[in-house]
């Protein structure tokens, strides 16, 4: 069942055509790989998933309704989560705050209620703690960094604080944009394995961006390659693998003999 | 000495004073808070008034530019509409005190969100440029609305009354302002335990990604607007009743910009830094006269001299501070706690 629609996106900068009639359909509970060489426009798309960037055309569905006008906070409150390449975390925050942040959306209290912190308001943010504390930060092995800053934290584990993070506003979809990218092998393990239980316990549907291709192939259920802002082939890790356009793509072409 | 310190349930976790040992000495705090009127004089009882006064000013501050990284250039002028609208509604209509402390909070709140309106489309120092213009169109109008505020002569009012006790001596008014203070602090702290405190924060972090988690920037901005300005009157009307006098001089530039030493002084974002900052920046002054004073018995013939020097100490003692203690006064508070957490048995 597709989860995730999105017809004949185009994208542009002035001048600059990032995106040029980007079609792809994403089904419930798997994982979907968008590869490409840099600047091929991958994150370019997940920022349009997300709401961060307006496509001039085409339309993106998710969960049978048309999103392309929603504002980003409108489309996080629905169910779209993001991970980033570049770590934004909340710099000035602990790790249990920062999580905590990612359910905003789902959270209830408004400035009168917080400045009383009575009633509602408190009942509230212990059942948000109970609930990270027992779904997040259990399931992600963060327990002893929970009270420290993230800005303190090394670089794999403020990964997984931005996968916490992004966990807790429960989403549907989550978008993550190079997970591992930086990581050395054993964080790379932990990352997969992360991202393999939470497909499979939570029935997410995970959109993922990586240039580790072993990590791809391993746990890709279909791939999406990009190149120059087009899509070149869509398949299973088998059928991208041996596309023509995508050796091309990656390895130049072939010369006359040989 | 804090031992033992041993969590059983989230609750406990969650708490603010989590400890008995901060507990003890809250209580201490407020115990020293309640003798010292009844040994301090007249002067004393004035400087803790101005203080608490500064402090809930402050405090309000802290919560726009502090967490929500809004800096503002027109705090002080948000104290003015509340001190202005405290006088003329007791002026004109005999409006209680009790009645006047929340509707100045309201009216600065109301011209808070009107100036925060552009924070929809503008960020960082631009925004700031905006309270710049809010500051100077809010003295013009305290200056030139004659009518309502008496122009630059300003405005008397009368010694305020609560609950029938008179509270227009510096005694009186020190409970008034105590429980303001008290008050303004618990709803700083409170904010910063759910999730609209957490959200000003990310916004002053991050904006974009806050965004992306679902935070409506928009709505947060003006929230941040609001309450800071809502604390912003509470302590100009505080202001209007301790000195049951106003001038439009009494809120200038450099008084918004003394407000952002304080809160620099004392630390970002930080409720205790806040605090901290309110009482360096205006009992430090004081000091440096009295010391003077001193001198000035000794050898009267260095005054003119000596006078101008206190302002060169002042500033010289901010940037001292902000040298070696950038994180602010909270964060030397910090280390001293926890050198004595396990004081006198440390390793």
């Amino acid at each position: 069942m597709a989860i995730l629609k999105v017809n004949n996106l185009h994208l542009s900068f002035g001048g600059l055509q990032v995106l040029h009639d980007v079609s792809f359909t994403v089904n419930s509970g798997e994982i979907y790989a968008i590869i490409g060489p840099n600047g091929a426009g991958k994150t370019s798309i997940l920022n349009c998933l997300g709401g961060f960037y307006h496509q001039q055309k085409g339309s993106i569905n998710f969960a049978g309704s048309d999103i392309s006008h929603l504002t980003p906070d409108r489309r996080a409150a629905l169910g779209l989560a993001r991970t980033f390449q570049n770590i934004a975390l909340f710099r000035g925050m602990t790790v249990l705050d920062n999580i905590k942040l990612g359910s905003h959306a789902h959270l209830k209290t408004g400035l009168l209620g917080a400045a009383l912190y009575w009633g509602r308001a408190h009942r509230e943010e212990m059942a948000l703690r109970e609930e990270i504390e027992n779904k997040i930060i259990d399931f992600l092995e963060i327990e002893h960094i929970r009270k420290q800053p993230v800005a303190t934290l090394a670089y794999g584990l403020q990964k997984r604080v931005e996968l916490a993070r992004a966990l807790a506003m429960q989403p549907k979809i989550l978008l993550m944009d190079e997970p591992v990218a930086g990581m050395n092998a054993e964080e790379t393990e932990d990352m997969v394995r992360f991202i393999l239980d939470i497909q499979e316990e939570r029935d997410l549907t995970i959109i993922i961006i990586e240039h580790d291709m072993r990590m791809i192939m391993d746990i890709s259920d279909r791939i999406m390659v990009l190149n120059f802002g087009q899509k070149i082939a869509e398949g299973n890790p088998q059928e991208v693998q041996q596309h023509p356009e995508v050796l091309k793509a990656y390895l130049g072409e072939k010369r006359g003999h040989n | 000495m804090r031992i033992g310190d041993f969590k059983e349930s989230y609750a406990a976790d969650e708490a603010v004073f989590s400890t008995s040992t901060s507990r003890f000495w809250l209580g201490m705090l407020f115990v020293l808070l309640a003798i010292f009127p009844f040994m301090a004089g007249e002067y004393l009882l004035y400087m803790a008034n101005i203080t608490g006064i500064a402090i809930v000013a402050a405090l309000g501050l802290n919560i726009m530019t502090g967490a929500a990284g809004q800096i503002s250039l027109g705090h002080a002028a948000f104290v003015g509409i509340g001190a202005y609208t405290s006088a003329i509604l007791s002026n004109r209509f005999g409006l209680p005190f009790l009645l006047c402390l929340p509707l100045a909070g309201l009216a600065a709140a109301f011209f808070g969100v009107l100036v925060g309106a552009p924070s929809m489309r503008m960020k960082g120092l631009y925004l700031c440029i905006t309270t710049l213009a809010a500051q100077v169109i809010f003295e013009f109008f305290f200056v030139h609305w004659e009518s309502m505020t008496g122009g630059i002569r300003g405005l008397n009012i009368a010694a305020p009354s609560l609950f029938g006790f008179d509270i227009g001596s510096e005694f009186g008014f020190y409970w008034v302002t105590l429980v303001v203070v008290i008050i303004a602090a618990t709803v700083s702290r409170n904010l910063f335990r759910t999730r609209v405190g957490r959200a000003f924060i990310a916004i002053r972090d991050r904006d974009i990604s806050a965004e992306l988690m679902g935070i409506n920037l928009f709505r947060y901005k003006l929230y941040a607007f609001a309450t800071s300005s809502f604390l912003a009157g509470i302590a100009g009307c505080l202001w209007v009743n301790h000195l049951k006098s106003i001038t439009p001089e009494h809120f200038p530039l450099h008084e918004s910009i003394r407000f952002l030493a304080m809160i620099i002084v004392g630390g970002l974002g930080n409720i205790l830094g806040a605090i901290f900052g309110a009482i360096f920046m205006t009992l430090i002054p004081e000091v440096l006269q009295t010391i003077l004073k001193f001198f000035e018995e000794i050898y009267p013939q260095a005054m003119s001299f000596l006078f101008p020097l206190q302002t060169v100490v002042f500033g010289f003692l901010i940037v001292i501070f902000l040298v070696f203690e950038p994180h602010g006064l909270a964060e030397m508070w910090v280390r001293v706690k926890s050198h004595f957490r396990l004081w006198p048995f440390k390793h």
